[in-house]
């Protein structure tokens, strides 16, 4: 078997584009929600400050191996979801790794990160972090239920695994998406979609008033800005699974940020309308709506 | 000393027995340390620049001063636009607002909070009260000049001062910072004992090791 070395610079280069459209685009993102709240909001480059801050803060402590493991865990779900799906459908150069990897493994890194953070946030032994990842576990757990069976129910209609497959049956005109072509499976993962992104109404993991920002409470210097280089990856990567099993994936850079940021406002769009909901809430709100959603679509399948 | 700080025997789930010394296993008592700048005057600079255009503030209102700064999340003086957030904890916190007058209880946590914030960190002291007691300048349970109990970078004087007031101070801080004169931490450091010394006496209960981070 022969290795592509090329490969190597073209991943480097699309993680670097992701970075900084995520780095953007999530400012963009607070900006759009605090001007519903009529306040002007940050500045667009606020995160790259925020970042080289907590990187040049010049003392740091540690609670032990699993705590500097925790953010290492996040970062590499982020990056591991991001290579194994096809950023751009078609391009030799960013398609990564996405011939390796099918559904089930990118399904697997989206929890993978939530998994390292929960032993990381763990360790450093500070109680609003075990209850702020006791409730994301939970609530994360619920969330995915929609969005697996909303998964199922396309890899059956296309009898498929692969990501790149699926997004090769959906092209040719917008009426070819899942979006049209199966409706159901698509509106239960952007409700369990909502429950991922960690805004409103599903934010009571981080919980900023009650228990101080839960999981990484006693995260600081150099592991926070390791996280919040994952904020940025992760929910790109995730908004690109979507992208590409329901929107009919992206084939050059302009649809890519067009499709992602739509995306990415549904979750905004969402959050500054309604207020928060308590985890046995949004649980109960998950089984009761989009579970079912989830069950017809594979049904109607 | 509390009776949740003194030496005791713990079975643990597994039915071993083993001794628990609370001031010693659940805090680390290492003193601080002067923690040098970056050693290429541009790193340091470009440093200094981000942590001046990215003040963290903890969220911790011991006066009444508490309430002129809620107004600053609001639309009417946003202050997230020249880059100040808060913090809800203090491991993440760069800048310590002391808001008004500071009682010798509230300073016990002032000071726990103060020493888990990491290097570099600042110190405002917001209203009279932290200049000279203000209008408590003759009562027995507050303290009267902060800067004898922590490092405080700049004063905000007034009685109260309005927000505005205190987005021009977070101004005045950012050209410290970015001048690389705002050392309070390390001057904690230096002064350890001097710092110390003073805190013991107004604080009579002292049931907390001397540096807990």
């Amino acid at each position: 078997m022969s290795f592509d070395w090329m490969k190597i610079p073209y991943s480097l280069l699309t993680l670097f584009i992701v970075v900084n459209y995520g780095f953007l685009l999530n400012a963009l993102i607070q900006k759009i929600g605090a001007r519903a709240g009529r306040r002007y909001g940050i500045p667009i480059w606020q995160n790259y400050v925020d970042m080289i801050k907590n990187y040049g803060l010049r003392s740091s402590i540690t609670h032990g191996a699993m705590f500097y493991l925790g953010p290492v865990f996040r970062l590499s779900g982020g990056v591991g979801l991001l290579l194994f799906v096809p950023t751009i459908y078609g391009s030799y150069m960013f398609s990564n790794l996405s011939f390796a990897g099918d559904l089930i493994l990118a399904l697997y890194f989206i929890f993978f990160g939530t998994l390292g953070m929960a032993l990381g946030a763990g360790e450093s032994g500070h109680p609003h972090a075990a209850i702020g990842v006791s409730r994301g576990l939970a609530q994360v757990s619920t969330a995915e239920l929609p969005f697996a069976l909303a998964v199922f129910a396309v890899a059956l209609q296309y009898q498929t695994l692969s990501v790149t497959e699926i997004v090769a049956a959906q092209q040719g005109g917008f009426m070819q998406w899942t979006l049209f072509t199966n409706p159901l499976a698509v509106a239960a993962a952007m409700l369990g979609f909502l429950g991922s992104m960690m805004r409103p109404p599903f934010d009571v993991v981080i919980a900023p008033q009650e228990i101080p920002i839960g999981p990484p409470t006693e995260y600081h210097s150099s592991y926070l800005a390791l996280m919040q280089t994952n904020r940025a990856i992760f929910p790109i990567a995730k908004i690109v699974i979507y992208m590409n099993l329901f929107f009919g994936g992206a084939s050059d850079w302009p649809t890519f940020f067009f499709k992602v940021f739509l995306i990415y406002l549904w979750s905004a769009f969402v959050g500054v309308v309604f207020p928060r909901f308590r985890v046995e809430q949004s649980i109960r709100w998950f089984l009761i709506w989009a579970v079912p959603l989830g069950i017809l679509s594979i049904i109607f399948v | 000393m509390k009776d949740e700080l003194k030496i005791r025997v713990v079975k643990g789930p597994d039915g071993v027995e083993f001794e628990v010394e609370p001031l010693k296993d659940y805090y680390c008592e290492a003193a601080p340390t002067v923690m040098p700048a970056a050693y290429i005057k541009v790193v340091e600079d470009l440093f200094n620049w981000a942590r001046s255009e990215s003040i963290w503030i903890l969220g911790f209102g011991t006066g009444c001063g508490a309430i002129e700064m809620r107004p600053l999340m609001t639309p009417r003086f946003d202050a997230y636009r020249f880059g100040v957030q808060w913090r809800p904890t203090p491991r993440q916190a760069n800048l310590f607002v002391i808001s008004g007058y500071l009682s010798t209880k509230t300073l016990k946590r002032a000071i726990r909070s103060y020493e888990q914030m990491q290097n570099p960190k600042y110190v405002i002291g917001l209203g009279s009260c932290t200049i000279n007691g203000g209008m408590y300048w003759d009562s027995y349970n507050t303290i009267k000049r902060l800067d004898d109990y922590l490092p405080v970078d700049l004063y905000i004087a007034g009685c109260m001062p309005r927000p505005e007031a205190l987005l021009a101070g977070f101004q005045d801080m950012k050209k410290l910072i970015r001048a690389g004169k705002a050392e309070g931490a390390n001057l904690y450091a230096e002064n350890f004992e001097w710092y110390k010394a003073n805190q013991k006496r107004v604080i009579h209960d002292w049931d907390m090791p001397d540096y807990n981070w």
